[in-house]
């Protein structure tokens, strides 16, 4: 009888020490799904998701909270996307959360800025340059057109004007070039 | 020699299988058919767990029950085991494909009390096998359940877009289904 349980809390210690190395030797850092997820969206961090920023809209996504067609940036190319990732039917970009608009940039009318710092603080890149009554400027090349800027602009000096192509940054739209 | 095993994968993966044939494992079956790359993925895991499982409780039983006497503790070896080869399945499922893990779901612990993986286990016992013929036994069953796992969710996946009456809707054409399929794999019997 005792022998019997000696025999079997052995085998069940065996047992349970390879499961432990192997939790240790497949450790899994963070959700490698919330990474997959998040490098599909846009990353302009416009909130328009309902979330504060791109990556809690991964997590939601990767949790099933919320769904996937709550990006407007992303537009229905990044749903599709999401969609095919995570192997489910694809759906239509949920029009509550706002429409898909050409990328654009925030641009300050430098004569009209105050140096308030508020949209400073409102922005979730850092894109502006400035300081307390000192002129602000944006770095083009980080703004993500997010639009966060613009409500808490107290003298409405903010315009987002809409990127033209360059021959630098000139990205071809693959589905129009192979349905003409 | 390798003839017996020739003979033990196709009566496992055809004439005796596991699903159609012996009615064992129906819960991931019907659970997670739904979609033929999930079942593909579920076929994976379970071919690996039912191919360790039976190579391992081979072992528990040759060298640790029948020496010691400990046979009545069969089925609680076994299920520690199979427990045992689950648990790490699923660790290395999540690392390597965290998309198959979520859409696996509950259905990847759940290998644990798929009771074909038991039954395979307790079968290899009852017909005395070897060690090779236990690996192979185990083996042959998992890939007779991956095959109709993936053949009834090709079957379901059209199923989607027919036209089948309100009633029949869901769950009971694809039970209709199975038994239909499950017809049809009698028809091997002739074979071993």
């Amino acid at each position: 009888m005792l022998d019997s349980v000696f025999i079997f809390s052995s085998l069940a210690l065996l047992l349970g020490l390879i499961l432990g190395y192997a939790a240790i030797k497949f450790k899994v850092s963070g959700n490698p799904l919330v990474e997959q997820i998040d490098a599909i969206l846009p990353q302009t961090q416009c909130a328009q998701c309902d979330y504060p920023g791109c990556r809690p809209y991964a997590e939601a996504i990767a949790s099933g909270e919320a769904q996937i067609n709550q990006c407007p940036p992303g537009g229905q190319d990044g749903v599709d996307a999401l969609a095919d990732l995570l192997n489910i039917e694809t759906m239509e970009l949920n029009s509550e959360h706002g429409e898909t608009k050409p990328k654009r940039v925030a641009v300050v009318d430098e004569e009209v800025c105050i140096g308030c710092t508020l949209c400073i603080q409102a922005c979730p890149v850092d894109a502006f340059v400035g300081s307390t009554k000192v002129m602000t400027s944006v770095i083009a090349d980080e703004c993500t057109g997010c639009d966060l800027c613009l409500p808490v602009c107290p003298v409405d000096c903010i315009d987002m004007v809409e990127v033209k192509p360059t021959m630098r940054n000139f990205v071809p739209n693959i589905s129009e070039v192979v349905n003409a | 020699m390798l003839n017996e095993y020739v003979l033990i994968l196709v009566s496992t993966i055809l004439v005796n299988n596991f699903v159609l044939v012996k009615f064992l494992g129906l819960c991931p079956f019907m659970g997670v058919s739904k979609n033929i790359d999930t079942a593909i993925g579920m076929g994976f895991a379970t071919t690996f767990v039912l191919t360790l499982a039976s190579i391992s409780s081979y072992l528990i039983n040759t060298y640790i029950l029948i020496p010691f006497e400990l046979e009545y503790l069969r089925t609680i070896a076994f299920i520690v085991a199979i427990a045992a080869v689950v648990g790490f399945t699923e660790l290395v499922v999540h690392k390597t494909s965290p998309v198959l893990h979520q859409s696996l779901g509950v259905f990847l612990p759940l290998i644990t009390t798929n009771c074909a993986v038991l039954g395979v286990a307790l079968l290899n016992v009852g017909q005395a096998n070897g060690f090779l013929a236990s690996g192979v036994y185990g083996f042959g069953a998992a890939i007779g359940f991956s095959f109709v796992l993936v053949l009834f969710s090709a079957i379901r996946e059209r199923i989607e877009s027919a036209n089948v009456p309100t009633i029949f809707q869901g769950v009971p054409i694809a039970l209709i289904t199975a038994g239909l399929m499950s017809m049809a794999f009698m028809g091997f019997i002739g074979l071993a």
